[in-house]
């Protein structure tokens, strides 16, 4: 039965994970993703749910827990934020490499220095390689969603790797919006029972996780890993249809808007779709041909989604939240531009925006489709590589 | 499953995985050696201090009876020399290579 609550991205995870009763939840708490632990830990002190709720002493002891007791064969799920996800960086490759099914809400926030905490992408952007699957949410509304469909994408037997479920610090991880819920009975019945794939503590079938590795192996298992990648964006399809089925709500690995016959658009990651949808609607009731690709899952980069809906556009504006210091272009741009070689020749345009939580405005956003139009009817002018509401 | 030597990546456990116990058998670290115990017999007596103290588990013992080093595991490092007691010296380190 579903139900409308009023919930704030933080807590939109914590009810979901209550809803998911994961067997481990290791966690260290840090802004703006304080609320996730500081609110499931009062369903585990009320007894709602069996979670074995380990509080740890650092964000690099939470995944060292997460991915011991996932090893042991539990489902496991954590959450953090910028400097704690950096924190785990070292865990989070062997997370991956052991292909543990964990998930993780990253309230996304800025890296220091200068000590910030509101929000950009660089602490998603740092993980990127890591080998997690990352998928990025709009609203409060899309991460209680995305969190329920990432347990069954992560646990998926053809896929089994871990998952970020990424949200815009205090954008929305502190935004009250209304959500609607689905009973505990329909999030458990859609994730299943959990059935961990080669758990230590099956002790009949003895075995070795996590050994040393050297010239002569380790990489054939680096490729062998690579190999399942390629699995993922099916399965996050059909868990996304099935998940349409349930609760009416559909989700893909990206969401084009009023694109089809667009002449130029933007594309990005995270809330500020909202804001750009907004802007595409105001500018097309203007007669402006515009459109936006909101990409929901940045890893694995879904190529074929990403290049057919955009390769027919005359200019790509991608909108980066996170500057890549010294590297020609931010990643979601490299990527994007990068996927599009030898599809289109048209100019693809890099705008930085919004670094340390700096408010990102439908006029700015409008100023962009503009630059786009422009650059489409002249060319390129200078390097194509902007910054957006930054003070000269 | 067990791993061929030379498999292929597509042969591999998922997760680097090794499903099958006491592997580290198989891994001789005796090849890491440079320095070699070598153990007389005529002067031991059976203390076992040199089994108690190997880091490796290298030192072969049968019917309670200390019976030398093993030298498909035994890296070298000279612990066993150096526990055994001054006054009977019944293991030597000579360099790999060498006649004991
Ligand atoms: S040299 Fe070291 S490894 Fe070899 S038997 Fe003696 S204590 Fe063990
Ligand atoms: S420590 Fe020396 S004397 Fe004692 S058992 Fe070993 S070899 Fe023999």
């Amino acid at each position: 039965m579903a139900e409308t609550v009023l919930l704030e991205g933080n807590a939109a995870v914590a009810f979901a994970l209550k809803q998911v009763n994961p067997d481990v939840v290791a966690a260290y708490p840090i802004t703006p993703a304080t609320e996730v632990v500081q609110e499931f830990s009062n369903y585990v002190a009320n007894g709602e749910v069996d979670t074995e709720f380990v509080a740890v002493e650092s964000e690099h002891s939470a995944m060292s827990a997460c991915i011991g007791a996932s090893c042991a064969g539990a489902r496991v799920m954590t959450g953090t934020s910028s400097q704690g996800l950096a924190l785990m960086w070292e865990m989070l490759y062997i997370a991956s490499s052991l292909r543990r099914p964990i998930v993780m809400a990253v309230a996304n926030r800025a890296l220091s220095g200068n000590i910030n905490i509101h929000c950009d992408h660089s602490d998603a952007m740092g993980a990127r390689d890591s080998g997690w699957i990352q998928l990025f949410c709009e609203n409060t509304q899309g991460i209680y969603d995305t969190t329920i469909q990432a347990v069954r994408v992560a646990e998926n037997t053809n896929v089994q790797l871990p998952v970020m479920v990424c949200y815009d610090g205090f954008v929305i991880s502190h935004a009250v919006e209304v959500v609607d819920i689905l009973s505990d009975a329909e999030v458990r019945q859609f994730i299943g029972p959990f059935e961990p794939v080669a758990p230590l503590l099956d002790i009949r079938n003895p075995k070795t996780i996590g050994p040393l590795d050297l010239q002569d192996y380790y990489f054939e298992h680096k490729r062998n890993q690579a190999e399942v990648y390629k699995n993922v964006e099916a399965v996050v399809e059909d868990v996304g249809e099935a998940f349409g089925k349930l609760s009416g709500r559909q989700y893909g690995v990206v969401d084009a808007y009023r694109l089809e016959d667009a002449e130029v658009g933007i594309v990005l990651l995270g809330s500020t779709a909202g804001t750009a949808k907004d802007v595409v609607d105001s500018m097309r009731a203007k007669g402006h041909k515009v459109g936006l690709l909101s990409i929901r899952m940045f890893v694995p980069f879904p190529v074929d989604k990403i290049v057919g809906a955009i390769q027919h556009l005359k200019c790509i504006g991608v909108m980066d939240r996170h500057a890549a210091l010294g590297s020609y272009g931010a990643p979601l741009f490299t990527a994007v531009r990068s996927a599009l070689y030898g599809k289109t020749t048209v100019p693809v345009l890099n705008f930085m925006y919004g670094l340390g939580g700096r408010e990102i405005t439908m006029a700015e956003i409008e100023g962009i489709f503009t630059t786009l139009e422009t650059t489409a009817a002249e060319g390129v002018k200078g390097e194509g590589i902007y910054w957006i509401g930054v003070r000269e | 499953m067990k791993i061929k030597p030379g498999a292929g990546w597509k042969d591999l456990p998922a997760g680097g995985f090794i499903n099958e116990p006491a592997t580290a058998l198989e891994f001789h670290t005796g090849d890491w050696r440079a320095m070699r115990p070598v153990w007389h017999e005529d002067k031991c007596i059976q203390c076992l201090q040199c089994w108690v103290y190997c880091p490796d588990s290298a030192v072969i013992v049968r019917d309670q009876k200390v019976c030398g080093p093993n030298l498909d595991y035994c890296k070298g490092c000279g612990i066993c020399a150096k526990v055994c007691p001054p006054k009977e010296k019944a293991i030597t380190m000579i360099r790999e290579g060498e006649e004991g």
